[in-house]
């Protein structure tokens, strides 16, 4: 929809020194990395790992107690997360960023239809006919691979898979640039995961989006990603192209890891 | 031939008319006196003045009386008439430490300084139909003993004494204190907002929420840290004069709730409070308060929001029972206008599926 | 005992000023809600108290005063408002929709045209237009902060998409000066081309919400659409069988136990001022002697 402004080797976010503590329990120590364009980013760790709480900081919904978050807006300039208003910060979240939750629940309108779920965004950012914002969650819903028969259906009707690839559908109608996603495959049947990762990976390819996947499952790591970020215990502990760490891991931790999963 | 509806400002006074008579009721019973509202059914009184945040003991009684003995009812005309009055100022805090004590009891401890006091209560009565008061006549005389000038610290103050509940947030003497009358509500609210909202909250409401929070609904395990019921004197600064004078002395009930501890990375554990305060004798009242505003502290203390008790858009915009009487009961007000409208609406819509299910069905014929 | 005394129109006169202050602010920002401490009232919350409080804060004792519920002066709660300021103001009181200069309303905007120096009151029940979309009060302040309305063309989407058209017939939402997503009180949707470069100023008070909006004269108000899918006004079948009116809203009156039906103006101010004029419906009272010889 809008092209992708300035070259790739410029970084599309960049995160340095993020710390969150909680009184004296540090959640999150000193993470610092950066993410191009069209890369994707896989963190991995164990629940507790502070995982999930650095998706929250990177993602702008929790502040860091250290360091900052800084990303580059589509006029190609690098922008301090912290220092975006709140107005700012929501245009980011409904045009140029999605967020796919591992509960399809917290990020759809249950008791909305498919159809408006998938055009509310298309709606916040001022488009007007009826019919055009159809025909858009109509080819949407096509690539994500619902029935068009379903679009009136309210997700609540849906299974689990199709609540999660309706999700994906209403995050990327805007063409967002980044999508961060939370256990995107969490809570779902072995083969209904292998049928969404295989989309997933087709979609993130098809539009050269950008994303950082937090996952305990390294199979979904493997699959998506082209670098992995090892969490243990707040820290990142070892990092680099995910072939590389998952077949070669350097750190006592990754290699026990690693050894918990079947090979691909 | 239709003529438009007319006449309703006659149906309107007939309607008043049949009121005041049904109010008066059969004309051979002698009248009800406000005296007699006020010291016989003084409890009812008590919840006027404090729902209705007016202590005025007499125009609650009239209230009653003219609102039939409907409470709610007498509550809002209490409050129609508070919305007039001026306002010179504000009352010094009383002091329920210094209360002349009626009663006052503590759940936590078996004996306190100053004793447990059970004074007025239904408390130990059985509940059982007294026909001797049907018939009436003077009960006994009260039992009398010796005053004592032992001081009744509250239970709180003994336990905070040892750092065992945390302080109670110290005013802030120059900040002034929010008025929900004066001022439109906005969320999150302070405390003094929380408490003046559930002063004047219905008791039924605070009661079922407060008992939600005992059935597991936010609970946060409470002990009846201490109940107090008595005489306190309030005092004004006036400023032409520059120090307090007492204007007079108000019944009031206090309870303390004493809740589960709380500790965290940076502070040690210790006991967290509740609070609640009454006009007249209100138990019922207070304590439900008292469990509802340490369940609104949910956020301030770290704790899940996970019920409805905890929820304080939810706690604050539902309490008031005049504006959740009026709202309801607007109901019964036209809205033939608006009825309209969706009637047309509906028919469009029937006629509608049926010309769209009848299609399929010619078409069928027709083959 | 403190016997009551009264101020004229019954507030005080801080309290009056505390009012005309979130009222200056309202026509200061058309449409957005200005919070204001609303007082209790001597009538029910969800009665009119906001309507009553706003019309209170602008009356003077020169003005003409004209109340109407669902389109009648002769409705009980019309009847209860216009004595209350007759009693506690003394102002002159008209049905007359010409004669007025303020005229407070529940669910009707008249059908005869305001002009320049006429306030409308409207009482407003629920002044969120968000709010049956978003219950929180600190979400729906900060979607109209933002200019986050997706959610309510989420609404109309969903409309189309069940029923082929938007399916609000009344309290149909509005956007002011280009602005905020305002909620036009509970008015039938057929009057809300009326709110649009309007030469009155119109005022919304609701009580027990604590909120005040307004439209200052000739701003725009459009009523919320898809481009291929307009607001359209609600059609009535047949004219006003007592006047003959074809471009008024009507209400539909049971005639007999047989579902007999007849449909009249609700704006009976109107409706009678076309009779005395002369237009006849199909169920007028039997004409004028003179008219009957003619």
């Amino acid at each position: 929809m809008v092209e992708v402004t300035g070259p790739s080797d410029q970084p599309l976010l960049v995160a340095d020194g993020l710390t969150k503590s909680y009184g004296r329990l540090a959640a999150c120590r000193d993470v610092s990395f950066a993410l191009y364009p069209g890369e994707v980013l896989a963190i991995v760790g164990e629940s507790g790992s502070g995982k999930s709480t650095l998706l929250q900081m990177l993602s702008a919904q929790l502040a860091p107690s250290g360091g900052r978050v800084s990303y580059r807006m589509r006029d190609g300039v690098l922008r301090d997360l912290a220092q975006l208003g709140e107005a700012e910060r929501r245009f980011l979240f409904r045009t140029d960023w999605g967020y796919v939750h591992q509960d399809p629940a917290q990020g759809l309108r249950m008791a909305v239809s498919a159809g408006a779920n998938v055009g509310e965004r298309l709606m916040a950012v001022g488009w007007n006919n009826y019919g055009r914002i159809r025909q858009t969650a109509s080819s949407w819903l096509e690539r994500v691979e619902i029935d068009i028969a379903r679009i009136d259906d309210a997700p609540r009707t849906y299974s689990g898979g199709m609540r999660q690839r309706l999700q994906i559908a209403r995050n990327l109608v805007t063409e967002p640039r980044l999508v961060f996603m939370d256990e995107p495959t969490g809570g779902l049947d072995v083969s209904v995961q292998a049928r969404l990762l295989d989309l997933m990976r087709s979609l993130v390819n098809e539009l050269g989006l950008a994303a950082i996947v937090v996952t305990h499952d390294l199979a979904v790591a493997r699959l998506l990603s082209h670098r992995v970020m090892v969490m243990k215990e707040g820290r990142v502990i070892e990092t680099g192209l995910t072939d590389q760490v998952l077949d070669d891991p350097r750190e006592p931790y990754t290699q026990l890891l690693v050894s918990s999963i079947l090979p691909p | 031939m239709y003529v438009a509806v007319k006449g309703g400002e006659r149906a309107i006074e007939n309607a008043h008319r049949l009121l005041a008579h049904e109010r008066r009721g059969d004309r051979d019973v002698p009248e009800l006196s406000l005296s007699q509202i006020s010291e016989q059914l003084g409890l009812a009184v008590d919840r006027v003045m404090s729902e209705g945040s007016l202590y005025d003991r007499e125009l609650a009684a009239l209230a009653i009386k003219q609102a039939r003995g409907d409470l709610i009812e007498a509550i809002f005309l209490v409050r129609a008439f508070r919305a007039t009055l001026p306002r010179f100022g504000t009352t010094e805090p009383v002091d329920t430490g210094a209360m002349r004590v009626q009663r006052r009891v503590s759940s936590t401890f078996k004996d306190i300084p100053g004793g447990q006091v059970l004074g007025p209560t239904f408390d130990y009565t059985h509940r059982l139909l007294d026909p001797g008061l049907a018939q009436g006549g003077d009960p006994e005389a009260p039992a009398l003993a010796e005053t004592s000038d032992v001081p009744m610290p509250r239970v709180t103050d003994i336990l905070g004494r040892d750092g065992l509940i945390e302080p109670s947030p110290a005013a802030e003497t120059d900040a002034p204190v929010g008025d929900l009358t004066r001022d439109p509500l906005s969320f999150p609210a302070g405390r003094d907002l929380r408490l003046q909202n559930l002063a004047r909250g219905d008791e039924g409401f605070l009661l079922a929420l407060g008992y939600s929070t005992q059935r597991g609904y936010g609970r946060n395990h409470p002990f009846a840290g201490e109940i107090r019921f008595g005489e306190v004197e309030v005092e004004f600064v006036a400023e032409e004069i520059g120090f307090a004078v007492p204007l007079g002395s108000i019944e009031l009930t206090e309870c303390q709730m004493v809740n589960q501890f709380k500790g965290s990375a940076t502070e040690p554990p210790c006991f967290t409070r509740g609070y609640g305060l009454a006009f007249g004798q209100s138990e019922r009242k207070t304590m439900s308060m008292a469990l509802v505003d340490r369940a609104l502290r949910a956020r301030e203390l770290g704790e899940d929001l996970i019920a409805p008790a905890q929820d304080e858009e939810f706690v604050m915009s539902h309490s008031d029972n005049v504006q959740a009487t009026g709202f309801v009961e607007h109901l019964k007000l036209p809205h033939y206008v608006d009825f309209q409208s969706e009637l047309g609406l509906l028919r469009k819509l029937r006629q509608e599926f049926a010309e769209a299910n009848a299609a399929p069905a010619l078409k069928e014929a027709a083959e | 005992m403190n016997a009551p005394t009264y101020n004229f129109a019954y507030l005080d006169e801080q309290t009056k000023r505390m009012i005309r202050r979130a009222i200056l602010k309202a026509i200061a920002i058309p449409g957005y809600q200005v919070p204001f401490a609303s007082r209790e009232m001597p009538m029910p919350y969800g009665w009119g108290t906001g309507g009553v409080q706003v019309t209170a804060a602008i009356l003077g004792p020169k003005d003409v005063l004209k109340v109407i519920d669902q389109g009648s002066d002769d409705t009980t709660n019309a009847i209860s408002i216009r004595k209350f300021f007759a009693k506690t103001a003394g102002v002159e009181t008209t049905t007359s929709t010409d004669a007025a200069t303020v005229i407070q309303t529940r669910h009707r905007i008249p059908e005869a045209p305001l002009r320049a120096g006429q306030v409308l009151v409207y009482q407003v029940p629920i002044p969120e237009p968000l709010r049956f979309l978003e219950p929180r009060e600190t979400e729906t302040r900060r979607m109209h902060a933002l200019a986050e309305y997706g959610l309510m063309h989420v609404k109309l989407y969903e409309d189309i998409a069940r029923f082929g058209h938007i399916a609000t017939s009344y309290a149909y939402p509005v956007k002011v000066n280009a602005r905020y997503v305002m909620d036009p009180s509970p008015t039938p949707k057929f009057d809300n081309p009326k709110m649009d470069n309007c030469p009155a100023l119109q005022l919304f008070g609701a009580g027990r919400e604590k909120r005040i909006y307004a439209i200052p004269p000739y701003t725009s108000v459009v009523s919320l659409d898809f481009e291929d899918h307009p607001f359209t006004r609600y059609k009535f079948d047949a004219p006003c069988a007592l006047c003959g009116a074809e471009d008024s809203y009507l209400d539909e009156i049971v005639t007999d136990n047989k579902g007999s039906r007849m449909f009249v103006c609700s704006d009976t101010d109107y409706c009678e001022g076309r009779q005395a004029a002369g237009h006849r419906g199909t169920e007028s009272v039997a004409p004028h002697k003179e008219a009957a010889h003619g």
